[in-house]
């Protein structure tokens, strides 16, 4: 991608960031309007946070694949050790009588911070290795953290807080489960607002566009691109690239707390391999390192199940096909020089058709 | 004896992982992506080898060789569909039609079988239930003896195959260096083709065993294994057959014994932090090459 100012245009960062808060402020807007006169279905409605949450996810998971370059096969760990650190959080706070948003705030918070150190701890090992051994390795600490939340038992009563690996607390009469092993978390207040996702999908977006238009971000594409080139003017790879993957844990913690607080029950199975894989498919649908279509590709495939309910049975069937016909559509190379030429042929005479712009290296 | 009969069975378990990691590692070096549809082809093969025995009444050694012909159309199939027309875009491209064709397989799975697990029907039923050693004292399932004789005699046939036929060196040739082997005469095409229908015969190999020894037939049923069969795959150095033989039969022994010795919840946590400590110190696996990078 070019950073050029050309003739008093815009770059195509700013471009690029410009629709992508063009595309969720105005989303915001028409589904606020559209849920105050009563034409958003309840399906919809129910599944307006975890489409927040999605995007999230995915905007974060795009810092690690798009623009580190870095195939991570475990973001969904992340994202539970989030989700029930807000679950906690939230649990503790509740006799507090502090408002809910003061409340979702903190867990929020909470669950960003334990992401983040669980993002760097392991980012220290993983990213020594390359390809697909660190994508490997990836998915084994995502599965760890899997079976880590399976028997992890927490409590709080007036004693205090409680936590075990057995699910004999010794609570007293009075407390209350807050986490329940391989059961999860049962009985949470569901204080997530489609408000309150918005807000964080304008703080991830903030966050990651500054990231990739800042130094730091130059610094991290340039290790992508070229690793050699790039430690060799100087460039700290390794620190560069655990930046990368700390601040990803951090958002998918975020993601992972406000997707907690939406569900009265969550279970640590939630977050198995195949949440990491469907987010990493909103990723690479969407395009890699390009943001806007992450966030496009999240929505859209988080509402497709939904919408393909009049298929009944076969709706995740169509849902695989759809998969994979939209990936051989944008990706094969025989479609593309196809539609190519089609192109050229339409436009053949008027102007010269410009290069098919090009996404991040895969 | 305790500790005989739990590395029996580890030993057992590890030569599935071992056969459904050949073929994950065979198209690997082959075609250098991650075939995340190779654990649902597992579960297809025993699907189809339940159906033949249940429904069908056929005897059980025809129901095997008549999953190995449905997977192995069912793997050249899904090479030249879905995998095909995206052959040189980049790996991430085709993983994610892979998880596309996983997930096909799957729901199709659910809906013609339907989500509630059936009950498989060993294929080594006819020889009785076990047998007793030490007198009495170490009981050997009869699966989990043909499920080790199976691996040992698939491992040295695929060793000798790619070793010794001009398919296997084809198919090796390609694996270093797909243009140079065109060049060669090689069809590239057709030996990708072989390499798919080699690895989905293994899976349906290895479905009925795996189904033989832990009867309930899902679905879902592939996909654990798959996850740890790749595992096993990476474990041994990605690429390298010898490699997926140790790194599937480790991976089995260390599920096993972790779960008997330290903690039933925990064994799955165990095996992937194993295979963290062990690329972490041999990055590339355990029988891996080294690869340099030029400048």
């Amino acid at each position: 991608m070019k950073m050029k100012i050309k003739n008093g245009k815009l770059s195509p960062y700013t471009k690029n960031s410009i629709i992508s808060y063009g595309i969720v402020i105005i989303a915001f807007v028409v589904v606020t309007v559209l849920n105050s006169m009563g034409a958003v279905s309840s399906s919809l409605q129910g599944q307006l946070v975890p489409i927040c949450a999605y995007i999230i996810m995915a905007v974060s998971l795009n810092l690690v694949v798009g623009i580190s370059g870095e195939l991570s096969l475990g973001h969904a760990g992340f994202m539970s050790a989030g989700a029930f650190m807000g679950i906690v959080v939230s649990g503790m706070l509740e006799s507090s009588g502090l408002p809910d948003g003061v409340r979702l705030a903190a867990a929020v918070i909470c669950g960003a911070i334990l992401a983040g150190i669980l993002g760097f701890l392991i980012g220290i090992p993983v990213l020594r290795l390359r390809g697909d051994y660190l994508a490997i390795v990836t998915l084994a600490f995502g599965e760890i953290i899997k079976n880590i939340m399976n028997i992890v038992y927490a409590g709080v009563d007036s004693n205090g807080f409680h936590l075990r690996t057995n699910p004999d607390l010794g609570l007293e009469e009075s407390g209350r489960m807050l986490l329940n092993g391989p059961m999860g978390a049962t009985a949470v207040q569901r204080i997530s607002t489609f408000t309150a996702g918005f807000i964080l999908v304008l703080i991830t977006l903030f966050i990651v566009q500054n990231i990739m238009n800042s130094r730091q971000g130059r610094a991290i594409m340039a290790c992508r691109d070229n690793r050699i080139a790039a430690e060799s003017i100087g460039l700290n790879v390794m620190r560069y690239k655990l930046m990368a993957f700390t601040v990803s844990a951090a958002l998918a913690g975020m993601g992972g707390a406000l997707f907690g607080l939406n569900y009265s029950t969550l279970l640590p199975i939630k977050f198995n391999f195949n949440t990491s894989v469907l987010i990493l498919v909103f990723v690479v649908l969407g395009g890699l390192g390009n943001i806007w279509g992450s966030i496009i590709a999240a929505t859209v495939l988080t509402i497709l199940p939904e919408a393909l309910r009049q298929f009944a049975d076969y709706r995740m069937l169509a849902y695989a096909i759809v998969l994979i016909l939209v990936m051989i559509f944008t990706y094969s190379p025989k479609i593309k020089m196809f539609t190519q030429g089609l192109r050229e042929k339409v436009f053949k005479g008027k102007n010269k058709t410009p290069e098919p712009e090009t996404e991040g290296g895969v | 004896m305790i500790f005989l009969t739990n590395l029996i069975n580890g030993l057992s378990l590890g030569s599935v992982y071992a056969i459904i990691a050949l073929g994950y590692t065979m198209v690997y070096g082959i075609s250098k992506m991650l075939n995340f549809a190779h654990g649902d082809v597992i579960m297809v093969g025993a699907y189809i080898s339940f159906c033949a025995t249940s429904y069908l009444n056929l005897p059980a050694w025809v129901s095997v060789i008549l999953a190995m012909i449905v997977c192995t159309a069912l793997g050249i199939l899904i090479e030249g569909l879905a995998y095909r027309p995206l052959r040189g875009t980049g790996s991430l491209a085709v993983l994610i039609t892979a998880i596309g064709v996983s997930y096909f397989l799957q729901n199709a799975a659910l809906i013609i079988w339907g989500s509630a697990p059936k009950v498989f029907t060993s294929v080594f039923s006819g020889f009785g239930s076990s047998i007793s050693l030490f007198g009495g004292e170490l009981t050997v399932t009869w699966e989990a003896l043909f499920t080790l004789v199976a691996a040992i005699i698939i491992m040295i046939g695929m060793t000798l195959f790619t070793g010794r036929t001009k398919v296997g060196k084809a198919m090796r040739a390609v694996s270093e260096d797909n243009g140079a082997a065109q060049l060669m005469g090689i069809n590239v095409n057709s030996t990708i083709s072989m390499t798919f229908a080699i690895g989905s015969a293994l899976a349906a190999i290895a479905g009925v065993l795996l189904c033989s020894s832990y009867p309930a037939l899902m679905p879902t049923t592939g996909a654990m294994p798959g996850i740890k069969a790749f595992t096993a795959a990476v474990f041994g150095g990605i690429g390298s057959i010898p490699g997926a033989m140790l790194g599937g039969i480790l991976i089995g022994v260390i599920e096993i014994f972790g779960r008997a010795y330290i903690s039933s919840e925990l064994s799955d946590a165990i095996v992937f932090g194993v295979l963290i400590i062990v690329l972490l110190v041999k990055p590339t696996g355990l029988l891996g090459k080294k690869i340099t990078e030029k400048v």
